[in-house]
């Protein structure tokens, strides 16, 4: 035995006698874990939340969460001498006199606008594959949790600085919570400290920022990665995979070396954006004062799909014995987004719901076999980039030479008509695909080799698939729809017949596929 | 359905491929030095951190194409961090796909749903554990109970109450009162009608009260007003609006009526104002009348006169509210 090994064997030795850690180690190292690239994504998401806290702990030894006013006497000449607050001037002083702290700041608004493409794009392959179903409900819900709360973490963030352009963000968000009836004015006026913009939001913003969400955060992500865990992951289909199974590399030493390995990755790729590219110049947006603004204002494309609705809302306000709703606001900025992420967060139930299906699922669907289920996806996606779209109309309508007013009735009628076409149109397109991969199955690849028959006719050289791509295309559920009684065997109606009506009907639609290859029709072949 | 006999059988794990490493020991001796020679470079990338952080002064800038001028230190510093950081993942990634064991590995899946045995269990211990404190039984104890915790959440609640002072008249008061003049912003001076040539805006504000050199943001927030002059000719106004205008000069407030940003886009040949924010526009020959946009009223207008010594004034406060809407204002 080496020195070393002595010495490693004794720490172990004295950690496991007032643990017992050895035996929860020895099987959770050798934890199986699939390999796919989109499973890539939800580890992105985690790694630039590591991104986040180290360089957020940075760039607080600097910041000065504060709108007290200061004149600014920094090294940067354009601003000398204005009236600012604390918070901004010494983001400035971060900018310019903190060696490496522009980067930092730089890396960390990159890395949240990464975290929340990895966030979105991570919940899309959840989404599309069906990954969400029975046992992993629960997962679901607190994903669209920290999406939810990665916005907000976000819009706070780059609130902060208190520059012209999160200023005019922060007054929208002031604009929001006065408009909710009853309460609204006092809420504004709990959260600013009294009338816009005083002098408490920044460093309250700040706490909630820097404390409260990151805790929130850690606990949930905690969990999300302790169910993926004890749940094991989900697999994709294909030779040798099954529900019962999961088929894959050892944490140790391969998925140790890969993951641990991407971590350094994705950090060196964010710190190598953050390093050329410019994100967030405030020193050329100048200070926050409620009278002025800057043309072109946007937020960070997370929240542009929000902005974009409230910007194509129709004027619509009423004015009932002597009180104001405001519906341009309310239904833009509060109805639909929530009932977009209500929508989101329900979606696992529903889906079960209406499919009746009650197993555990541990084989992800290929997309193209869950038609309703991508097509739902596809509507929900138009809807939400419509609304991207129209929250960038000004700056279209600026690099395009379009006008702004034909930008906006393009969003307002698009926002109602494309999203069901986007779902007639990528329904039809997956039960092509399933009945292309049905040809595939049956007559095999075309290799565009022409051959000559003796008796002089042409055909096509068809490849039979390998017994691997075979089963792949074939191995999937196609389950028919539920057919729930709307009378009883007495011939009367059920109290429940209308709830049947519709669940049947969605479960048909649901059920519409392109028949899978049987036995019946290779043995067709075969005799052929 | 779903349990019918499959047309095609699983066909099995396809047979494991060898790696060129995992059967050539000089391909693995070149591998592993590959995965040396990256995790060098970034021992070089923490060199070039070093030096830059150290040696470049941050007042440095070079031309880079398509980026333009950009700071050296800044630009050095990011990329010396960038490469340590990166190949130090690379070098990692590159050892696990050529050194270490490829096999896949097969482990089977256990249903989480506990054993009925140990379900029933459960449901025994939990009901002897409730019956043992008596809940059932005491349902004073219960009631109590759930009342006292009930009250406990609400005194956090209380307690946010000093967050903020109530909103009061704050939302519907201006500092614009009869006869308070108009001030540029910047510059607190005073306004003459001949200080606007036709066509020219101007953003003021309320002059200040006497003993006070500062404009505070929160009234700033309230009391922008934009001025534009106009040929009077060009109003489209009944009699009582255009009586608020002086000589061609309309006063709006600046604050958008939708959600309280600057509208601060004015439109010199359609007379529109827009605001940026969500592209609300307004006529200002028709006293800001909504032509587009979310925005369901009108700036409000800002009635104009001359003071004694020839100065813009205002002739009464604002007849509405400024700024965004909210449930107490009452049109």
């Amino acid at each position: 035995m080496t020195a070393r090994e002595r010495i490693a064997g004794n720490v172990a030795n004295y950690v496991d006698e007032r643990t017992g850690a050895a035996a929860w180690m020895k099987k959770n190292l050798n934890k199986v874990f699939p390999d796919h690239w989109s499973f890539l994504l939800g580890e992105i998401a985690l790694y630039s939340f590591i991104i986040l806290l180290l360089s957020g702990t940075f760039l607080t030894f600097w910041f000065d969460p504060s709108q007290r006013e200061v004149i600014y006497d920094g090294e940067y000449q354009p601003l000398a001498g204005l009236e600012m607050s604390a918070a901004y001037a010494s983001t400035l002083d971060i900018s310019f006199e903190v060696r490496g702290g522009l980067l930092m700041r730089q890396i960390h608004h990159w890395a949240a606008l990464f975290f929340m493409v990895a966030i979105v794009v991570h919940l899309m392959r959840v989404y599309f594959t069906g990954a969400f179903r029975k046992p992993r409900e629960f997962n679901w819900i607190i994903g669209v949790g920290l999406l939810t709360l990665g916005i907000v973490e976000g819009f706070l963030g780059y609130s902060l600085p208190d520059d012209l352009l999160s200023g005019t963000g922060i007054r929208i968000a002031e604009a929001i919570i006065q408009a909710i009836p009853v309460v609204g004015s006092y809420l504004a006026f709990f959260a600013f400290g009294g009338a816009f913009p005083g002098e408490a939001f920044i460093p309250r913003i700040f706490i909630v920022h820097v404390l409260i969400l990151p805790a929130i955060f850690l606990a949930l992500i905690t969990v999300h990665l302790m169910l993926v865990w004890y749940q094991k992951h989900t697999q994709y289909p294909g030779p040798g995979r099954t529900e019962k199974n999961v088929v894959g590399y050892p944490l140790m030493p391969v998925y140790m070396a890969k993951a641990g390995g991407f971590f350094f990755v994705v950090f060196g790729v964010t710190t190598f954006i953050a390093a050329v590219a410019s994100i967030n110049p405030i020193w050329l947006y100048g200070p926050y004062t409620p009278g002025q603004i800057s043309a072109g204002s946007q937020p960070d494309w997370y929240m542009g799909w929000l902005d974009g609705l409230v910007r194509m809302a129709p004027p619509l306000e009423s004015y009932l014995f002597g009180y104001t709703i405001s519906w341009n606001i309310l239904i833009p900025g509060l109805i639909i987004p929530g009932l977009m992420f209500t929508g989101l967060a329900l979606y696992p139930f529903i889906e079960s719901w209406i499919t009746g299906d009650k197993r555990e699922h541990h084989l992800l669907d290929r997309p193209r076999n869950a038609p309703n289920r991508t097509a739902i996806g596809a509507m929900a996606l138009t809807f939400t980039l419509v609304a991207l779209i129209n929250g960038g109309n000004d700056i279209i309508a600026q690099q395009f030479d379009l006008s702004i007013n034909q930008i906006m009735w393009f969003s307002r009628i698009g926002i109602i008509v494309l999203p069901p076409i986007a779902f007639v149109i990528t329904k039809r397109i997956c039960i092509s695909l399933q009945r292309s991969d049905r040809e595939l199955v049956l007559h095999g690849k075309e290799t565009g080799r022409l051959v000559r028959l003796p008796h002089g006719e042409f055909v096509e050289i068809h490849e039979e698939l390998s017994p691997e791509k075979k089963w792949l295309l074939t191995s999937h559920e196609q389950n028919g729809p539920l057919e729930l009684p709307e009378i009883d065997k007495a011939g009367v109606r059920r109290p429940s017949a209308i709830r049947n009506k519709l669940r049947s009907r969605m479960s048909q639609a649901n059920a519409e596929v392109a028949p899978k290859v049987t036995t019946k029709d290779l043995n067709e072949i075969e005799n052929h | 359905m779903a349990h019918e006999i499959e047309p095609i059988s699983d066909p099995g794990i396809p047979p494991h491929v060898h790696r060129k490493a995992d059967e050539d020991p000089v391909a693995a001796k070149r591998a592993e030095r590959q995965v040396a020679i990256l995790f060098s470079l970034s021992t070089l990338g923490t060199l070039l951190f070093i030096f830059s952080y150290v040696a470049i002064p941050d007042d440095v800038f070079i031309f880079l194409p398509i980026m333009g001028n950009t700071n050296a230190h800044q630009l050095f510093l990011g990329l010396g961090l960038a490469f340590s950081l990166f190949f130090i993942g690379i070098g990692a990634i590159h050892w696990a796909k050529t050194l270490m064991p490829d096999n896949e590995v097969t482990v089977q899946r256990h249903e989480f749903r506990s054993t009925e045995e140990d379900r029933k269990e459960f449901v025994k211990t939990a009901k002897e554990g409730a019956a043992a404190a008596g809940l059932g039984r005491r349902s004073l104890i219960k009631r109590s109970l759930g009342l006292s915790l009930g009250l406990v959440g609400l005194s956090p609640l209380i307690l946010l109450r000093d967050l903020g002072p109530l909103p009061g008249d704050s939302l519907t008061k201006t500092s614009w009162k009869a006869g308070t003049r108009l001030v540029t912003d910047p510059g607190d001076r005073p306004i003459k009608p001949e200080d606007l040539e036709v066509g020219a805006v101007a953003q003021v504000l309320p002059e200040l009260a006497p003993g006070k050199d500062h404009h505070k943001l929160s009234d700033i927030a309230k009391d922008a007003v934009l001025l534009i002059r106009l040929r009077p000719e060009e109003f489209n106004l009944d009699a009582e609006r255009l009586s608020w205008t002086h000589e061609g000069i309309i006063a709006f407030s600046k604050i958008c009526s939708h959600m309280g940003c600057a509208v601060a886009l004015y439109e010199q040949q359609t007379k529109h104002l827009l605001c940026p924010c969500h592209q609300s526009t307004f006529d200002v020959t028709r006293a800001a009348k909504v032509l587009f946009g979310p925005a369901a009223r009108p700036l409000p207008q800002l009635a104009l006169a001359l003071d004694a010594e020839g100065y813009l004034i205002a002739k009464q406060p604002f007849s509405e509210p400024v700024g965004p809407s909210f449930w107490e204002r009452s049109s």
